[in-house]
């Protein structure tokens, strides 16, 4: 598919609207339907179809697993870190009140915070779900291929020391 | 009414699909029904008033599942051992089935406004959403600000499944139950090894 | 009659559930399994936003308006979140699957049960032929 030069302009101009539609469902989700869940899984969405279409290698140079790894705790963090903020504020655990003065723009922004917590989580995890499928199978090559060097490396051993190697020992 | 008939149409769709996919025995089109379910179940939250539920199951049932359900069938067998239908589990089936059904007629009618799901709290959400948070988007407000315990529990759940999924898929771990000199390299290297030569074989 | 007329969803409902068990606890067929368990869910779901419907309610997002009437928000909350929760859950059954394939060549139960027990025995057996 990298090769066809339709999917690749059409790829390329419905990726950055599909990230732009998810941020426009993750911060109009007070008004309209949409909120952190859809837009997480709107955005991976994108994600999924650039690694589609250019290649699962270039998307995880473009997306590293070391982002939805951050990703993942900094949604968590962000939910909770609101909550304790609302604590050392004098209130309740997630008690959006004590934000601010302005009871309304208090809950406006701990729905805000809240919301691109899990926004941030649904959307690192999806990602890295799908390159943990979908890289499979590089996965066993590569694990195939250390384990056979891991036999090659304990039989030299074993040629050297003119003693029977055992796996556990050659690493 | 109409709405009624386009209410009752699209869960008889559903049944449709659903009998479709537990006949159907290569795998890619079952996941393929599954989908579609999933959409047609989001045309039918959006006729029950749920939009915000429509939109989360058109993206995540009909979406991220079905690239999951893709990828893994990328990875194992794509057709199903043909089986008969199997007596007793149909027997469960349909005994569970009856008991619930019975239960129906306790139920309040569909759609009635004085059920007592409808007078306990909903009604302080709908107006707080207005008077106390000022968010228009009712179920915004209770999934973040009323309810935000849930939500937090919620987010903790999909991280432990991606942890869970990482830690499966693409974690190194050595099973105990291997013996001296078998590690779960040898295992997984032997079989993909089996699977390279049977796919050269077939090809 | 008329009474399976007007509770019509809950009926369709529990005949989807009815499918969804099913397919869940007869099926050897793991994928089908999880795809079971997926018509299994929602029929839950479409069972909760059943009951929070109200007749000639809209979607609860506040029009301004103080005569209009708001189906029920609860249930969209919590499905909301359910099938989030789902679709990690399906995530984790499906990488197993794929593990199970890899460690025994079949996603068929039956076959699975019967390598497991056949590598249990000839594990025993040659645990026990040096000793004795």
């Amino acid at each position: 598919m990298q090769d066809d030069p339709v999917i690749r302009v059409v790829a390329k101009v419905l990726i950055p609207t599909i990230m732009l539609f998810a941020l426009y469902v993750q911060f109009h989700g007070d008004y309209g339907p949409g909120g952190g869940f859809q837009a997480g899984v709107i955005f991976a969405a994108a994600l999924v179809l650039h690694a589609v279409v250019f290649g699962l290698h270039r998307a995880r140079q473009v997306w590293p697993m070391r982002y939805n790894l951050m990703g993942v705790s900094a949604g968590v963090l962000l939910y909770g870190g609101t909550g304790v903020w609302s604590m050392l504020a004098g209130a309740n655990y997630l008690d959006y009140f004590a934000l601010k003065a302005d009871p309304k723009a208090a809950q406006h922004l701990g729905i805000l915070l809240v919301e691109f917590g899990v926004g941030l989580t649904v959307a690192s995890v999806m990602v890295a779900l799908f390159f943990a499928f979908a890289g499979r199978l590089t996965h066993i090559r590569l694990v195939a291929k250390t384990a056979a060097h891991e036999t090659a490396e304990a039989g030299k051993a074993a040629a050297d020391n003119g003693a029977p190697a055992r796996d556990g020992d050659a690493g | 009414m109409g709405m009624f008939a386009v209410n009752a149409f699209l869960i008889f769709l559903l049944v449709i699909i659903a009998v479709v996919a537990l006949n159907v025995h290569r795998l890619f089109a079952l996941v393929m029904l599954s989908g579609a379910f999933s959409l047609t179940a989001a045309a039918q939250f959006v006729v029950l008033d749920a939009v915000d539920v429509a939109f989360t199951e058109a993206a995540v049932g009909a979406g991220i599942s079905t690239v999951l359900a893709l990828a893994t069938l990328s990875l194992v067998p794509r057709e199903e051992k043909p089986h008969a239908i199997a007596p007793l589990p149909a027997l469960i089936a349909v005994a569970t089935g009856a008991l619930l059904m019975v239960s129906i007629g306790d139920l309040p009618q569909f759609g009635a406004a004085d059920a007592p799901v409808h007078i306990h709290v909903a009604p302080d959400y709908i107006s707080g959403s207005e008077k106390l948070i000022g968010v228009p988007n009712v179920v915004t407000s209770v999934l973040a600000s009323y309810r935000g315990y849930d939500t937090l529990g919620e987010t903790v759940v999909i991280f432990t499944a991606a942890i869970a999924v990482l830690l499966i898929l693409a974690g190194w771990t050595r099973a105990p139950h291997l013996r001296d000199g078998e590690t779960e390299n040898t295992h997984i290297a032997q079989n993909a090894q089996d699977r390279e030569d049977g796919q050269k074989d077939a090809g | 009659m008329s009474d399976i007329a007007a509770q019509w969803n809950y009926y369709v409902v529990i005949v989807l559930m009815m499918l969804g068990f099913y397919a869940v606890i007869a099926r050897g067929n793991m994928v089908k399994k999880m795809v079971g368990l997926n018509i299994f869910q929602t029929s839950v779901f479409m069972l909760y936003i059943s009951v929070g419907k109200i007749d000639g309610g809209t979607a609860p997002i506040l029009t301004g308006d103080a005569a209009s009437v708001y189906s029920n928000p609860l249930p969209h909350v919590l499905i909301l979140t359910a099938i989030v929760v789902g679709v990690a859950t399906t995530a984790v059954g499906y990488a197993l699957i794929i593990r199970i394939h890899e460690a025994y060549g079949t996603i068929e139960d039956d076959e699975v049960a019967a390598l497991v027990d056949a590598d249990q025995e000839a594990r025993e057996r040659a645990d026990a032929g040096p000793a004795s």
